[in-house]
């Protein structure tokens, strides 16, 4: 009787998944791998190999790279500093670095847009103390620094969990057997972070390199990444089978990353957001 | 057992305005088993952190060996400590473990294969190399513990409380293991516990401590049968502690009752507080007792019965290989030597201790 009822509230789920998930997914599958008339083809998955789509691909995973790596040289410290603070000071801390992500994504990358823009607020304030004005809008610097500020705490997250958890006693017993700090943090903490550090560059990396909002407001049209060209598929050229096809090669690279963080990640510190 | 290795000078320490240690002096000699015994929060812990290097004490000094160690870092003192919860690498296996502090030292790799090796064998762990530390069981995790500190050849071993995290049985066995251990490496040994049993087991010196204070030192004998005050006779097994006055040298009148004792030297007509252990207690027919009272509940032990005897208004408690049931009248009798004479407390300090407790 009970399991029956179980089952029973588990049907919204399935409905999700199905309606949502699985459909869409057969769906991308189904145009990524016909033609205009129904016929089974490669083509369209084979299509990444055309310049435009190449370079579009190289463009994403060379800026979700830069962004990942700084995003990591940025949080690791912060969540550092973070997880040594008393509790009292760290919850509030903490509260102060997820506020932004309560914000809507577009909305805080369309700020930024006003602030970076050639007349924007942040050249208007330079200009005014009489400095040089910087021209980082519609450049791809535009675009490393929206990813950065919008996926920084999703590296932050992750590492401050597993230092967290890291017992203070092991980094004493690392000091007792004569481990300086350095070697401490070389031999004890930086390898029991590890899930942490992959979870967070999963995180990072993954929406990176699938955006297109990002480069879509702060590179202008200048600079297409690979999100930006599915996007136009589906939504200017209205070519859908072209557009699955460049999502199925983007999910290979996605299905890599998640696979990578299963392996380090068994503990599931990064679903801990 | 000779000259003083680690001498602690007025160590005072305190968190957020809680003293929790107040100008403590100590000395430990070259290979004593010392213990530092004290209910939760009485400071031994902290001491232990004090000695380690993992706190610095607000005032006083920390000699070692002739020198001043105070200011030295945990990691360049010689000496090593076993944690609470055992505190082993979870990414390294058993043989990483071990060699972590000889690896950072630097020595070849034959020696530390022959340490680990020599270590192992020590604590009964021979070909566990390559296990790792989640799939061994509390017990042995705690061996591969005191093995990763012994491979660096401290002068000094701390241990806080190892065996907290173990079962009865498993607990019994390592302190023989750790009293064989101690007696082979010859080294020091500096035990933090809050368990009395094993503090008696092991130790050359218990140092009996309380909210903050060191209230006796002494070997386990001296500990248990001349407690130096209430609270130390309390906290080390069960004792019957009474309110009572000094008539005069060796006579005590406890609860209205002249008791022949053999203390001497602590005035005429004093207050004292006076222990009776409950397995120095001899129940007797009421008429044989120094005073008579009748037996209030009745427990079995095992080795030994034990009851509650209401005479002269306070409860007895009396461990005896004989049984009195409940309701029963019987008299009360104690050898004048099993009578342990103590002095109130002298400072307010002590007494608020004590109270406190």
């Amino acid at each position: 009787m009970k399991n029956k009822f179980v089952k029973w509230l588990s049907l919204p789920y399935a409905f999700w998944s199905i309606a949502f998930i699985i459909i869409p997914l057969i769906m991308v599958f189904y145009f990524g791998l016909t033609d205009k008339s129904g016929k089974f083809t490669f083509a369209n998955i084979l299509s990444i190999s055309l310049p435009v789509h190449f370079k579009a691909l190289l463009i994403a995973l060379l800026l979700s790279l830069i962004s990942t790596i700084i995003c990591l040289l940025l949080s690791y410290p912060l969540a550092m500093i973070l997880s040594n603070l008393n509790s009292k000071n760290n919850k509030l801390m903490i509260l102060i670095f997820v506020l932004p992500m309560w914000m809507n994504f577009l909305l805080r990358t369309l700020a930024w847009q006003t602030l970076l823009e050639n007349e924007g607020v942040i050249n208007t304030i330079l200009r005014a103390v009489q400095l040089p004005a910087l021209k980082i809008i519609n450049t791809p610097y535009a675009i490393v620094f929206g990813m950065i500020y919008n996926f920084l705490p999703f590296m932050v997250l992750p590492i401050y969990n597993v230092l967290c958890k890291i017992d203070k006693n092991l980094l004493n017993a690392a000091r007792d057997l004569g481990a300086n700090e350095v070697q401490t943090f070389l031999k004890v903490t930086l390898p029991l972070s590890v899930p942490g550090i992959i979870s967070g560059i999963t995180m990072v990396f993954v929406p990176a390199l699938t955006t297109f909002v990002i480069s879509d407001l702060l590179g202008g049209s200048k600079i297409l990444l690979i999100g930006n060209v599915i996007e136009q598929e589906f939504t200017l050229n209205s070519n859908w089978h072209l557009g699955s096809g460049l999502s199925i090669v983007l999910m290979l690279f996605i299905v890599i990353s998640m696979i990578i963080t299963a392996i380090f990640d068994k503990d599931g510190e990064g679903s801990a957001l | 057992m000779s000259n003083k290795l680690i001498t602690l000078e007025n160590i005072s320490k305190s968190y957020d305005n809680h003293l929790v240690l107040d100008e403590m002096n100590l000395y430990i000699r070259e290979n004593e088993f010392v213990t530092l015994l004290g209910p939760s929060g009485c400071g031994k812990t902290t001491t232990l952190r004090i000695i380690g290097g993992f706190e610095n004490p607000d005032t006083g000094r920390v000699i070692f060996d002739g020198k001043d160690i105070t200011k030295l870092p945990a990691y360049k003192r010689q000496l090593n400590t076993v944690f609470q919860k055992y505190a082993l690498f979870t990414h390294m296996n058993i043989a990483e473990n071990i060699a972590f502090g000889l690896k950072i030292k630097n020595k070849s790799k034959s020696y530390i294969d022959d340490k680990i090796k020599y270590a192992l064998k020590l604590v009964n762990l021979e070909g566990y190399e390559n296990r790792m530390p989640d799939s061994l069981s509390g017990g042995q995790q705690q061996r591969i513990a005191i093995a990763r500190a012994i491979v660096n050849e401290p002068k000094v071993l701390l241990l806080d409380e190892p065996l907290g995290a173990l079962d009865l049985k498993l607990r019994q066995d390592m302190q023989y293991e750790l009293i064989r251990l101690k007696n082979e490496l010859g080294i020091t040994f500096i035990y933090v516990t809050h368990d009395q049993e094993e503090a008696l087991t092991m130790s050359d010196t218990i140092v009996v401590m309380n909210q903050g204070y060191i209230q006796q030192i002494g070997t386990p004998e001296m500990i248990y049968n001349e407690p130096e005050n209430a609270f130390v006779a309390d906290f080390i097994g069960d004792s019957n502690i009474i309110d009572s006055i000094m008539i005069k040298d060796e006579l005590v009148e406890i609860l209205g009752t002249k008791f022949a004792c053999v203390d001497t030297g602590f005035g005429e007509n004093v207050h004292v507080d006076v222990v009776i252990r409950p397995e120095d207690i001899e129940l007797v027919a009421p008429e044989e007792g120094t005073i008579s009272g009748v037996v209030t509940s009745l427990i079995f032990k095992g080795v030994h019965y034990e009851m509650d005897v209401m005479a002269n208004g306070f409860e007895w408690l009396v461990h005896s290989t004989k049984m009195f049931p409940v309701g029963e009248k019987v008299g009360i009798k104690v050898d004048p030597f099993n009578i342990q004479i103590m002095n109130k407390p002298a400072s307010e300090d002590e007494e608020a201790a004590q109270i406190e407790e």
